[in-house]
């Protein structure tokens, strides 16, 4: 296939910017907070005697102290230096969808009536944001065929991790907690559904994919045993395989007495096609960025939106929002509930964003959504296999939902130039470098798009064609990508810090210490 | 100052494959091969390394032993080597391995690069232990050892990245030099061993993109299986352990002395016997509980029957198949590519009794479905 598309020019801006830590100036300060007036101090009184004693700082906290347009300054450079979702055609990122998410929304989640709310707000004066958040509760019980859902996760892992919680509640209530101390998953599931039960005290078994790229049921079923908790799963995989076996998997864990929990943080290959309850799962989760548009929260601003069936709902974490017929609450009153797992009802903004997109979407939208996304993600597919050095792994010739795990192992072999070399060289042409996998250990040189239904088909083109170009120059002029990037604003990386504990820092107190102790 | 690759060719291993000779240990059976019209691997072999190597040229010293065990081939790739040492041509022996190696340890390489089979990789292990990193290319009938790349195309450009010291994600390992006795193998018995360990270069498949978990180092790897397995200790148990480094981590745990090679027992976390043999297996599971801890020897995926033939079919059949524990980190179960683990006992009922899906333990309550074949 001979390419028709003209590669751009990019060409990162180069800043060299420091840690803003490094740029602190004893004494700088961005605002000056005024002296109280007099008349306050009469009716307030001492402002410190508000903070209980033994959480009153003894010493400043160590800030970087900076003036506002020194801040200002930062961060747009920051900004300029890195490819973010809106300059670039974010293909890349698959498994993690990156999604459009419409300005209109966000013009609506800076509004005061939500931006400005209190956390501690009377109920009758927030009707509308819990109505929202009631009514996008309705949305995803019909989009799901569960009975109920929370929104305190601040994103998918803390799902996850809420659902590791539940199903050790839930055998805890039946008496058997004692022995259900195993929960299943599979390899190539997300980490997380591996890490969050483990972290919650459970073993955690995990099945390897079988010849077909599927987890192989025969070792599910002789994983089963008494001291089966749950499985946790997703399904696609991150290969994009549907495993249409999925009900037996179900079936064989609910034989034992075990729960079944899909992880369907990306529902973009089967959204309005398939659903949780018809498959035989308890509960599931939904991760409202990757799905239902809403920028990426990293960590932190993000949601989990995790649904259950009526057995498990009473140990969802509080609040959840009842409804009389004529108000709308916040219900703490519920004895068998995990408790709180974040403060207040989540993040409120993100529900809102979900809210608008899936009215304006409606129930056909939704499914017109997921078809484009399996459409776009074939036809790219088409245009990738026809580069050279490009394999898939697992059933080949099956028609794959919302993403590919594909492989370079070939390019790799023929030339050297492995799938980090590829991933950094494709940022010159001003595309996000991809993902990879969450287990590059297990199909080789992995590389994972998912041109969900926000890319057009010129947009496919140009992220294929970029891919094209830089296989052409790994049998050409490999070095040209084996010293790549050249045109973004950091050069290559030595990448050996980042799994070297005596070397990476979390913080810059860290930092500092290991430092310290490096002299 | 330039690093210096130490190269050395066993000129007539695999010799004996393509005529069906089952390796080329012993003076005799080298002239049979020949007779029957065998041409040596190594230097075709060594040549596919060598030409990998041949863009840091300019940066390192070759040196290598002369002729056919390596000048040879260093030559014909267009390097200036560095000769030392002398053989007799076409009558060279496993003792002039030997001396290369010495020489070249002498010399202070910084990897010594060898091709050949078990039978070298034991001459290798012989001289050097683990005191200087090396790494075999893959040339010999028997490849049981994991200190072979899994090719020649890969040994050279680990070796690469070796000696250039900047690539990422390189690491260097304590992997099994393994050889089985050759006499016995031709009369169709197996019994292979566990010689000991050099210290391999390996390239970790990939260091994790940023956005999702912790990488698997191996040895943190090694700590957390360890634990679990202290962890979950019965006080009333004899805990046979196998030979190998992660069976060993969890004897350092419990700061017991220990045999790395050897088979030794705990009860009630206190050593009851080190290097135990069959007999002394049978005597000290007498009328007590046991189990057996065991790991994955070599490349292969055997978990009894090589480099553990103390634990016979008569210990595993007294201990029961409920009683055994497998260990193995998350690196060592990827290399098997999707093979299933293997068994040979030396008694079919015993290696039927063992067939089925294990949970392998890969880390702190951490668990890999395995099927081990039959």
């Amino acid at each position: 296939m001979k390419s028709q598309v003209k590669l751009r020019k990019y060409h990162a801006p180069v800043w060299s910017e420091p840690i803003i830590m490094e740029m602190s100036h004893r004494g700088e300060r961005g605002i000056l907070i005024p002296i109280a007036e007099d008349e306050i101090k009469t009716a307030i009184g001492d402002a410190e005697s508000y903070v209980p004693e033994e959480m009153q700082r003894k010493e400043l906290p160590k800030l970087p102290e900076l003036s506002q347009p020194q801040v200002l300054r930062h961060y747009e450079h920051l900004a300029q230096e890195t490819l973010g979702m809106e300059e670039n055609i974010d293909i890349s990122q698959g498994t993690c969808t990156m999604k459009y998410s419409p300005k209109v929304n966000e013009i609506l989640a800076r509004t005061p009536q939500i931006a400005d709310i209190h956390p501690l707000q009377d109920e009758d004066t927030i009707q509308g944001v819990l109505q929202i958040i009631y009514q996008l509760d309705l949305f995803l019980r019909e989009i799901s065929g569960m009975d109920q859902f929370t929104f305190q996760a601040g994103g998918g892992a803390h799902a996850t991790y809420i659902n590791a919680c539940v199903l050790r509640a839930y055998h805890d209530a039946n008496g058997e907690l004692g022995e259900r101390n195993e929960v299943i998953t599979t390899v190539f599931s997300h980490p997380c559904d591996a890490a969050t039960p483990n972290t919650a005290g459970f073993k955690v078994i995990t099945l390897m994919p079988d010849a077909n790229g599927y987890p192989d049921i025969e070792a599910l079923r002789a994983a089963c045993s008494k001291h089966t908790a749950g499985l946790m799963m997703t399904n696609p995989e991150d290969t994009g395989i549907y495993n249409p076996r999925v009900e037996e998997y179900v079936k064989a864990v609910h034989d034992v007495g075990g729960l079944c929990f899909y992880d369907q943080a990306n529902l973009n290959g089967i959204m309005g096609v398939a659903r949780a309850r018809e498959a035989g799962f308890d509960a599931c989760h939904f991760n409202l960025h990757k799905t239902f548009s809403s920028p990426h929260g990293c960590m932190g601003p993000a949601c989990g939106a995790y649904g259950v069936r009526n057995k498990l709902a009473k140990f969802l974490p509080t609040p959840l929002i009842g409804f009389d017929g004529k108000k709308y609450h916040l219900d703490y009153d519920r004895p068998d509930s995990l408790g709180k797992v974040r403060e207040f009802f989540g993040n409120v903004q993100v529900l809102l964003r979900t809210y608008a997109w899936i009215m304006s979407m409606g129930a056909d939208g939704l499914l017109e959504a997921a078809h484009v996304s399996v459409i776009n993600n074939n036809y790219l597919s088409k245009l990738l296999m026809a580069i050279p050095g490009v394999t898939k792994r697992y059933a080949e010739d099956k028609i794959r939902l919302d993403q590919v795990r594909f492989s370079w192992e070939k390019l790799e072999k023929d030339t050297g130039c492995g799938t980090l070399d590829v991933q950094k060289r494709m940022i010159d042409f001003g595309v996000q470098s991809y993902h990879t996998s969450h287990h590059p250990w297990i199909v080789r040189e992995p590389f994972t798009p998912e041109p969900c239904e926000t890319y057009s088909k010129e947009d496919c083109d140009y992220w294929a064609a970029v891919l094209r170009q830089v296989s052409w120059e790994a049998y050409t002029n490999p070095k040209i990508v084996k010293t790549a990037p050249h045109n973004a604003a950091i050069h290559a990386i030595n990448r050996d810090v980042l799994d070297d504990p005596k070397r990476w820092a979390m913080t810059w107190s860290a930092y500092l210490k290991k430092v310290d102790n490096n002299r | 100052m330039s690093k210096k690759l130490g190269f050395i060719v066993n000129p007539i291993a695999g010799m004996g494959g393509r005529v069906g000779l089952k390796g080329t240990d012993g003076q005799m059976i080298l002239e049979k091969a020949r007779q029957l019209g065998a041409v040596p691997e190594s230097p075709r072999r060594s040549a596919i390394a060598l030409k990998r190597i041949i863009c840091i040229k300019e940066n390192i010293e070759l040196i290598t032993y002369p002729h056919e065990m390596g000048e040879d081939e260093a030559r014909e790739c267009g390097f200036n080597p560095t000769v030392i040492g002398s053989i007799r041509l076409g009558r060279t022996t496993l003792h002039d391995t030997e001396n290369a190696a010495k020489e070249m340890l002498r010399l202070g390489v910084d990897l010594l690069l060898f091709c050949g089979g078990d039978g070298t990789a034991r001459d290798v292990y012989n001289v050097i232990g683990d005191e200087v990193a090396s790494l075999g290319i893959p040339a010999g009938v028997k490849i049981h050892s994991a200190v072979y790349a899994t090719s020649p195309h890969n040994a050279g450009d680990l070796a690469v990245a070796c000696l250039e010291g900047s690539s990422s994600g390189l690491r260097l390992r304590l992997a099994e030099v393994m050889d089985i006795d050759e006499e016995a193998f031709r009369d169709n018995r197996l019994s292979a061993r566990l010689y000991g360990y050099l210290k391999v270069p390996y390239q970790r498949r990939l260091v994790q993109s940023g956005k999702s978990g912790s990488t698997h180092e191996e040895e943190a790897s090694i700590d957390a299986i360890a634990s679990d397995v202290i962890n979950n200790m019965q006080d009333d148990c004899l805990y046979i352990i196998g030979s190998g480094t992660t069976t060993r981590a969890i004897m350092e745990k419990l700061g017991l002395e220990n045999t790395l090679l050897g088979i030794d027992a705990v009860y009630s976390k206190k050593l009851t016997g080190l290097d135990l043999n069959e007999a002394q297996l049978l005597k000290l599971t007498e009328g007590t509980r046991a189990k057996i801890v065991v790991t994955v020897i070599g490349g292969q995926g055997y978990i009894f029957g090589r480099g553990n033939q103390q634990i016979s079919a008569k210990v595993i059949e007294k201990v029961g198949k409920e009683n055994i524990i497998v260990i193995a980190t998350q690196n060592k179960i990827l290399s098997l590519k999707g093979n299933p683990l293997l068994v040979d006992t030396g008694e079919d009922k015993v290696n039927q009794m063992l067939g089925g899906y294990i949970k392998v333990i890969s880390g702190f309550n951490e668990r890999i479905m395995l099927k081990v074949a039959t």
